[in-house]
This record gives structure tokens, C-alpha cells and sequence, in this order.
């Protein structure tokens, strides 16, 4: 499957937004973690924003971004949200209140409990009627929802916008599950056409080795591997590099989706 | 926004469904013909919700061992019981002689997975600490994650080409089946096990309370005093393959598939269905049919006052009062994730035996509603059937099953 990238949509520590995260991710400029803003996630009406959830938040601050630098109107690009636990902090408050006698959850906290709240969230924004599809694969869901992203752009010959994230994981469950940094990206896949945007082949191949090369920097392979969504930075260290390259993705053990990234300019 | 092009009809040659109807599509089908509800009061744990449910009986009596000992909870239970029916493990083995195992695809459905276990492990937190019991931190990630189920079913069937969970609330398991035929027209495999399943936990039954979404008596779709859905449980699967490799004449098969959102609201549907409408319609035309070519349409049914209007209207707006449409929640109950692989194997029974249920508990029919509602069953040829999925986040999708000619 080919498919070029329209636009990247980036926030992690250290890497707020796409322009920053390039140049930490080509070597130009030092990694500096620190301290993420909220995002502002402007798209959402400010009622929404208030009780919107971190996942909501990141998502659309990503997903904006990507869809801004693609030009495309979000209203004619479907989309693919990939996230291994989903809303984890939604979660936690749905059990606590359920340990309480009367057990009255509030039906906003229910309502944003889906795995699609973001998704969702994302087409009320931006009035999209478009499919949109949520999904998790555990630690590989950004290459599953890379590997559902790209067959989408193929077969119904569409852009799609694609946005994977994991947020930091509360207590207690943390301790069944930790991440403990946020992550969210975004990248809008079209079909490749007009020549200008990097273009990647993407297939599968049968895995013969678990484990898939990690980055060379010690402390951004730290990061991508505390967070599901992080695992992209394999493929947007590619990018930020020129292309050029070949990166694997592991994909429920059994598979690796390769990812042929042409020589680019991003 | 040009219509979807058409696609390559997949035979669904193996499936199967568990219910509070019963453990296999035979009990299915006899509850539809002798109109028999599963819904009961509600009796699961110590709930105390004056409502109606549809619990799949006999999931408290047994544990899953041996390997599949990380995966126990009810969720994967009922996952498991789904794959001893109909003898959908001998035709998932048979496809992965035929294909390798690296070229069938896993694409599953649900919306709350485990979730049970997570809200039984903090009712047993430690109230200093605040930390959880010991038998469920590793066990997160095989039971609460939403890749649970995938993951629980191609380890089952011995199965390793690509998987994924899709969770889209209720739409879930009806948008396996548009993932499933895109990888397979990919070519990235030769045969798909789609299905879903989703399990009763407090979640559902608080949350859906206090929406006020649900009915203090078994849900009644389309009558004109139904007040809110019954909530149930389900398993389905089914066993995706090129029509050309397996179908014979008579077989059913997807033939089309549509997916939308409302972007309107999270938890109310669009006045006007508009984003259902898409779905129908590109379902259509991926199935290259017209709307007259359509004979029975599975609704989505919910019972809630918003839902059956709100389908009515975008039903009524592209078919017209021609075919015969019903719900058949009053046997099911809502079972939310599982609700799109519970209609698409009802909707292949229908065509299979030439049945058209009618509405069960519609005592009469909502004069406000304009399409032609069944309420008692039908008994004739279809050929072609349309099943509607809509869910939270205004997440639509709409499936046409047919039978090859």
C-alpha cells in the first residue's frame, strides 16, 4: 500500500507540536522534557472543553494541528483514533463512584467512557459526518490504526486523518497498567498524488524476532516505550530525518508492518 | 462527496451467536419463531435498577484454565462459549489450513470489555493505600484492555494475521465487518474472523440509568408508550471469505457496508439521522443495489423515544413504507458492542429461512412512525436485508446482507 503524509500533529514533553519535534527529532535541536501546557483544543466549544478529559484534550490538539498543515476541511476526511486503554481517568472515577452505596455516576462521565469519546468529540467539533473508527491493540495500536488508516486511503481512495494517544495512567490503576508520560500524534494519510508530500510504502511481513530496532537516543526511547502511542516516534524520527528509510512496527507478535519511507522533505 | 465504490461480496461462511436466548443460532431462531423474549428483572449481582436484562445464563458456573487463565472474566467467558458454537472452530480451522494462520485477520467489537474485573478490584482496594488486589493487576491487560478480546480470540484459534479491536459504543461490531472486508480487499489477508461481544457490568446498567435511558419493563421498539431499552449480553462471530473460494448458490454474504458519524452529539442522535442516512446509503451503493431491492430491514430498534423516531425519519427518507422493518431488541435487549454481530447473524438467519420477525412487546405501533414496522412475524423469501447499528459519539453504521444468486 503507498500513501503519502499530508500533515503531522505532535504533543508530548518536550515535543509541543510538530515544528518543535522535528527539529529534536533530526538532532538540530536538544530533547528538553518538561512540563506540557494544557492544550488549548480550541476547536471545542468552551462548555466541552471544561469537562472534556485529557484524552480529549491531546487528541484534538494533535488532530487540529495535522488537518491545519494538510489544508484539507476536516469535514471530508474520515478518521481512525487508536488508543490502547482509552479513557483510563474516566475510568477511574466511573469505579470509585460505583463503590459508593448509591452508585450514581453522572451521565457526562458515562457518556465520555467510550473508547470513540475523542473520535466523537472530534466530530461534533468540526461537524464531520465522515466514518470514524476507534480501535486499541494494546501496545501496538498505533500500527494497527496506521495499518487501518493506510487500508482505508487505498481501498476507498480518501484521506484519512489518523490520531493515536495514550495519556499519563492514574492511580491506582497505574498499577495495573503504567504509563507515565501523556502522548498523542496525528498524521493525515492521502492517497499519493501531487507529488509534494512524502510518500511510504506500507505492507506486512511475518515477524521473526519479537522485538523491533528502538531509537538511538536513550531518553526518546524511554518515552517510546512508557507509551503505546509513542511508539510512532519510530516513523516520525524517519520523517524529521529526510526519509530514506525503513522502519518495523511490531504488530501482536505474529506480524511486523514495514513502513518504506521515501526521501522527503517535511 | 462521490458514492463509495462497489465491493466484492464476502460469504459469511461460518457463524454463530449466543444470547440470553440461548448458546447457538438453534435457540435463536426458535425464540424468533415462537416469539419468546430473553429479557428477565434484572438479577445480575446485587443490582437493584428496576429494569430488564438479557443475561446469557450460566456465565457465573465456569472459569477459563490452562492457558487461557489470564483471560477469565465474564466478558472472555462469554467469548469463549461464543466459539463453541455452530462448529465455528472447526471452520476456523479449516480456513487456516486453507490460508495459513498468518493470513486470516482478527477484527472484534465491544465496548466495555473486561471492565467487570476493574470495578470488582476496587470495590476490594485498600482503603489506606489504595492499592488494588494482587490477582488483578496482571491480569489488566487479558481482561479490562480493550485489545482483550481480540487478543483472546486469535489465541483461541491459533490465529495470526492482523487484529484489532474495534470500539465505536454500540456500532462496534457492525464496523468489524467494513475493517475486515477493507484488509481483505487489501490483500494483506485471505479470510476474516469478525465478530463481538460485550458483557453485563455496572457500568452499563448505572450509566444507562442515569441518562434515563433505560426501561423500568422489557424495552418495547417502535410502540408508541415504549420508555427506554432493556440491556443485554452477547458473543457472535463470523467467518469472512471471498465469495468466489466458498459461496455457493443461496449462501449469505456481505454484500455492502456503510460507516458515518452524526457530528452532532455524544449521546443524543441527530434530529434528522443524517449521518444514519449516509450509512444507508453508502451501504447501498457499495452493494450496488437500490433501495426497492431491499425486503427487511433489522432496525437498531433501542426502544429509547429519540432512537426509533430519529431511524424512522432516515429509513422513511430512502426506502419509503415499501420494506417490512422490525427490532428485535424485545428478545436481545441492547447488547451495545455485540448489538452489530447480534443483528448481522439474526439478519443471515432471516435470509437463510426466509423469516421476517416481527417487533416483539410492540403492543401498537407508534403512530408517529412512518415505515412499515412489523409486529408479528413474516414468512417468505428475502434476498436482500439491511441492519442498522447507531451508538454514542453519533458513531452510524449500516450493513446489506444478501443471498449469492
Amino acid at each position: 500500500m503507498k500513501v503519502s503524509i499530508g500533515g503531522i500533529g505532535l504533543l508530548a514533553s518536550g515535543l509541543v507540536g510538530w515544528d518543535v519535534g522535528r527539529e529534536v527529532l533530526a538532532g538540530i535541536r536538544p530533547y528538553r522534557p518538561g512540563a506540557v501546557p494544557d492544550p488549548e483544543a480550541e476547536l471545542l466549544p468552551p462548555n466541552e472543553r471544561r469537562r472534556s478529559s485529557d484524552c480529549v484534550r491531546w487528541a484534538m490538539q494533535v488532530a487540529h494541528e495535522a488537518i491545519d498543515r494538510s489544508g484539507l476541511d476536516p469535514r471530508e476526511v474520515p478518521t481512525v483514533f487508536a488508543s490502547s486503554g482509552g479513557e483510563m481517568g474516566v475510568f477511574d472515577k466511573l469505579c470509585r463512584a460505583l463503590c459508593l452505596p448509591d452508585r450514581m455516576i453522572s451521565p457526562t462521565l458515562f457518556h465520555q467512557s467510550v473508547h470513540n469519546t475523542a473520535a466523537g468529540y472530534w466530530g461534533i467539533a468540526t461537524a464531520g459526518q465522515q466514518s470514524s473508527t476507534a480501535l486499541s491493540c494494546y501496545d501496538d495500536s498505533f500500527a494497527a490504526g496506521l495499518l487501518e488508516a493506510a487500508t482505508v486511503v487505498c481501498v476507498e481512495q480518501r484521506p484519512v486523518l489518523l490520531v493515536a494517544y495514550d495519556l499519563v495512567v492514574p492511580e491506582p490503576l497505574s498499577q495495573a497498567r503504567s504509563i507515565t508520560e501523556g502522548f498523542a500524534v496525528a498524521l493525515v494519510l492521502t492517497p499519493p498524488s501531487d507529488g509534494s508530500s512524502p510518500v511510504m510504502r506500507v505492507h506486512l511481513e511475518t515477524a521473526h524476532t519479537g522485538e523491533t530496532a528502538g531509537l538511538e537516543d536513550p531518553e526518546l526511547e524511554r518515552v517510546r516505550q512508557d507509551n503505546p502511542a509513542a511508539r510512532s516516534l519510530l516513523l516520525l524520527s524517519a520523517a524529521a530525518a529526510g526519509g530514506g528509510r525503513t522502519v518495523g512496527f511490531s504488530l501482536s507478535d505474529s506480524q511486523q508492518l514495514i513502513v518504506d519511507l521515501e526521501p522527503c522533505r517535511i | 462527496m462521490p458514492d463509495p465504490k462497489p465491493m466484492t461480496p464476502l460469504t459469511l461462511s461460518a457463524y454463530t451467536l449466543v444470547t440470553a436466548n440461548g448458546r447457538g443460532v438453534g435457540p435463536v431462531l426458535e425464540a424468533l419463531r415462537e416469539r419468546r423474549s430473553g429479557l428477565k428483572p434484572c438479577d445480575f449481582e446485587d443490582v437493584t435498577l428496576k429494569t430488564s436484562i438479557g443475561r446469557v445464563a450460566g456465565l457465573e458456573d465456569f472459569s477459563l484454565g490452562d492457558e487461557l487463565r489470564p483471560f477469565d472474566c465474564r466478558n472472555n467467558r462469554l467469548a469463549w462459549l461464543g466459539l463453541q458454537q455452530n462448529g465455528f472452530m472447526v471452520a476456523a480451522a479449516e480456513a487456516k489450513q486453507r490460508y495459513g494462520a498468518h493470513r486470516i485477520a482478527v477484527v472484534m467489537g465491544t465496548s466495555t470489555s473486561g471492565i467487570l474485573e476493574t470495578e470488582h478490584a476496587y470495590r476490594e482496594r485498600d482503603p489506606s493505600t489504595d492499592r488494588l488486589p494482587d490477582w488483578y493487576t496482571p491480569r489488566y491487560r487479558y481482561t479490562h484492555n480493550m485489545f482483550s478480546l481480540g487478543h483472546f480470540v486469535r489465541t483461541c484459534l491459533g490465529l495470526q494475521g492482523p487484529a484489532m479491536v474495534i470500539s465505536t459504543a454500540c456500532s462496534s461490531s457492525a464496523k468489524v465487518f467494513a475493517t475486515a472486508a477493507r484488509l481483505m480487499q487489501a490483500g494483506l489477508c485471505d479470510a476474516a474472523v469478525v465478530g463481538g461481544v460485550d458483557s453485563l457490568c455496572l457500568t452499563t446498567l448505572y450509566g444507562f440509568s442515569a441518562l434515563q435511558l433505560l426501561s423500568a419493563d422489557p424495552c418495547r421498539p417502535c410502540d408508541e408508550d415504549r420508555d427506554g431499552l432493556s440491556l443485554g449480553e452477547a458473543a457472535g462471530y463470523a467467518l469472512l471469505e471471498f465469495g468466489e473460494r466458498v459461496g455457493g448458490r443461496g449462501t449469505v454474504a456481505l454484500l455492502g457496508y456503510g460507516e458515518s458519524t452524526d457530528g452532532y452529539h455524544m449521546s443524543h442522535p441527530h434530529p434528522e439521522g443524517v449521518g444514519a442516512v449516509r450509512a444507508i446509503r453508502d451501504s447501498l451503493a457499495r452493494a450496488s443495489l437500490r433501495a426497492e431491492d431491499i425486503e427487511y430491514i433489522n432496525l437498531h430498534g433501542t426502544a429509547t423515544r429519540a432512537n426509533d423516531s430519529v431511524e424512522d425519519k432516515a429509513v422513511y427518507s430512502i426506502f419509503g413504507a415499501r420494506p417490512a422493518c422490525s427490532s428485535t431488541k424485545g428478545w436481545t435487549g441492547h447488547t451495545l458492542g455485540a448489538a452489530g454481530i447480534t443483528e448481522a447473524v439474526i439478519s443471515a438467519l432471516c435470509l437463510a429461512q426466509g423469516l421476517m420477525p416481527g417487533t416483539l412487546n410492540c403492543r401498537r405501533i407508534d403512530p408517529s412512525l412512518k415505515s412499515r414496522i412489523l409486529r408479528e412475524n413474516q414468512i417468505g423469501s428475502i434476498s436482500f436485508a439491511v441492519s442498522n447499528i447507531f451508538g454514542f459519539g453519533g458513531n452510524n453504521c449500516s450493513l446489506v446482507l444478501g443471498k449469492l444468486p
